[in-house]
């Protein structure tokens, strides 16, 4: 099974778009080996700006570039780019929908051994109560890829929330459509919704299910704005309920957003696989994601509970 | 000092006492909004606008364009009489300042023509006009820009994260103009929060600060030619300046940071200003 970093993804299409679309300039904030933008910068010094330990400074100036027709990728570690900026992102990036696209490395608790400080379990909430912001969520490597092509052909502010460690290919999804789903496994059991690395814990599930007879609808809720609605509704509509598997705090994120659509449109059972309110810490991606309860297992279990309550 | 037609300034200094007169008006109409530091920063944008920029209101969206951007954002009251003056959009506009559905919203918008980034959430603007000027490198294109601060906002984190940064990359296409009025809303800036020494903070950070009588004409003019003279390093224009100038009353009074004049006010102060 192919593994990859998603990051090696995202530097090496910012290297081949940058060819392409000379409308496009990269700006980092001293991670740039780590985000993988330092490929561009060594292809594209004069369209690369680093801006040093000042990531608000990065995100306010990106909007000058954008009024001056620019394509501007900023890049930083998740925590910085949503938590520390986030005001910037608010009133300066989106509030005048510029074309902007904050691609964000380093996402959720699989971070590991930098601990609580560096693991941004509540960036995709930040980022999904601002107008305007588009937000993407990619399973694996070439889904990365498929963002950031998204994320060029449409106008306006993008948030491209990737991780750190290496990750396997998530195989036969489909076409990418931006703001659709892919359904990843067909079932009338039960839905899983997932996103990022959570799509290949939860096809693991699904198959392990699938031994015992239970048929699940694993949907990769790779947009999360604008969401993917329809199959929401349709999965509300046509399963006995629907478990939500993110790495991210359960309060905010695509576990809400789905509460949200079903809530008001059919509701119906959801079962949140997430982290629960608490900090992160230090530890190997594969320990964390245990104590967490980030495991096949923990939806298994989830699944389980909407089967025979 | 460099020399300047005297007609032009007596043209410029007419133009300022005019553009006082609608800041006034359209801010008593509205009955909220910031005359204090557009009063006192009203010298300045005026010659940058009507003197030293290089734009044309009939293509707003000329590639070469001077850009100026208003990182103190609640002073534009300031900004749009400018605008409107200049020809962005019809005089009768300024009196919708703060209305719903007003082109002209409460701080700076996209939607007004000639405003070209929001602002109102202080600290930002300086990272803006370094935007800018990084685009005007990219492009190598010969386009200045302008970026007008608050004294009480450089209290920002924000600003000193800009200011290394746009010194770090020699922006000498990028002009900063501080109105250092002394006031913010709590209080005089030195009682508050201090901000001095504020000319040697800007050197220290690299950059050519030119220190000026914010409401000398003159001065204004030469200090805008002395730093578009400069190259190598940004420069910033740290002008002295009385927060509500022009309006006896409002003079020096931290009250009118954000408070509109009643009626009686209003006609006294466009009294001052004919």
């Amino acid at each position: 099974m192919e593994q990859l970093y998603q990051r090696d993804v995202y530097g090496k299409a910012l290297v081949e778009l940058g060819e392409q679309h000379k409308e496009i300039v990269v700006l980092d904030a001293d991670l740039s080996g780590s985000t993988r933008t330092s490929l561009f910068a060594k292809a594209f010094p004069e369209r690369f700006f680093n801006f040093g330990v000042a990531e608000q400074n990065m995100m306010a100036a990106s909007a000058g570039l954008a009024s001056c027709g620019k394509i501007v990728f900023v890049s930083t570690f998740a925590m910085f780019a949503t938590g520390r900026a986030w005001d910037q992102v608010r009133n300066t990036v989106c509030y005048n929908n510029f074309n902007i696209k904050i691609v964000a490395t380093h996402a959720g608790i699989t971070v590991g051994p930098d601990g609580a400080s560096h693991q941004a379990i509540e960036d995709i909430a930040l980022m999904r109560v601002i107008p305007n912001m588009h937000i993407v969520v990619p399973c694996d490597g070439p889904q990365t890829r498929e963002a950031v092509d998204a994320a060029i052909k449409t106008p306006g502010p993008f948030y491209i929330r990737l991780g750190r460690p290496k990750i396997t290919t998530v195989e036969n999804k489909g076409n990418f459509i931006l703001g659709r789903s892919q359904q990843i496994t067909e079932g009338n059991d039960v839905t899983v919704a997932a996103c990022g690395i959570m799509v290949q814990s939860a096809l693991t599930a699904a198959r392990n299910l699938a031994q015992k007879g239970i048929r699940v609808r694993l949907i990769n809720v790779h947009t999360i704005r604008p969401i993917d609605s329809e199959a929401i509704i349709a999965a509300a509509k046509q399963t006995k309920g629907i478990v939500v598997a993110e790495e991210h705090t359960v309060i905010g994120g695509l576990a809400s957003s789905i509460d949200e659509i079903v809530a008001e449109k059919y509701p119906v059972t959801v079962i949140r696989v997430g982290v629960k309110n608490r900090y992160g810490q230090s530890g190997e991606p594969e320990e964390l994601l245990q104590e967490y309860n980030l495991t096949p297992a923990d939806i298994e279990k989830a699944v389980m509970r909407i089967v025979a309550p | 000092m460099v020399e300047f037609n005297g007609q032009k300034i007596k043209d410029l200094q007419d133009k300022a006492k005019h553009i006082r007169r609608s800041i006034v008006e359209m801010v008593a109409k509205a009955n909220s909004g910031h005359p204090g530091g557009s009063l006192s920063a009203t010298d300045l944008v005026t010659a940058l606008y009507f003197a030293v920029m290089e734009h044309d209101s009939q293509k707003p969206h000329w590639p070469d364009r001077d850009r100026f951007h208003m990182s103190k954002g609640h002073c534009c009251p300031l900004w749009y009489s400018v605008l409107a003056e200049a020809g962005y959009f019809p005089k009768e506009k300024l009196f919708t300042l703060r209305k719903f559905g007003s082109i002209l919203q409460g701080h700076p918008d996209r939607r007004t023509p000639g405003v070209e980034v929001a602002s109102g959430s202080l600290g930002q603007g300086l990272s803006v006009a370094l935007g800018m000027s990084l685009a005007a490198k990219v492009d190598k294109k010969s386009y200045r820009v302008y970026c007008l601060m608050g004294d009480g906002e450089t209290q920002e984190g924000n600003i000193w994260e800009a200011a290394m940064a746009v010194s770090h990359y020699g922006c000498d296409n990028l002009c900063a103009i501080l109105d250092n009025n002394g006031f913010q809303i709590d209080g005089k800036v030195s009682a508050i929060m201090n901000i001095e020494p504020v000319a040697d903070k800007w050197k220290a950070f690299g950059w050519q600060a030119i220190e000026i009588d914010g409401h000398d004409m003159p001065q204004i003019l030469a200090a805008f030619q002395q730093a578009r003279e400069t190259k190598g390093k940004p420069s910033i224009i740290i002008a002295r300046t009385i927060k509500g100038k022009g309006v006896s009353f409002m003079e020096n009074v931290g009250d009118f940071h954000g408070r509109a004049p009643t009626k009686e006010e209003t006609e006294i102060a466009l009294k001052e200003l004919q």
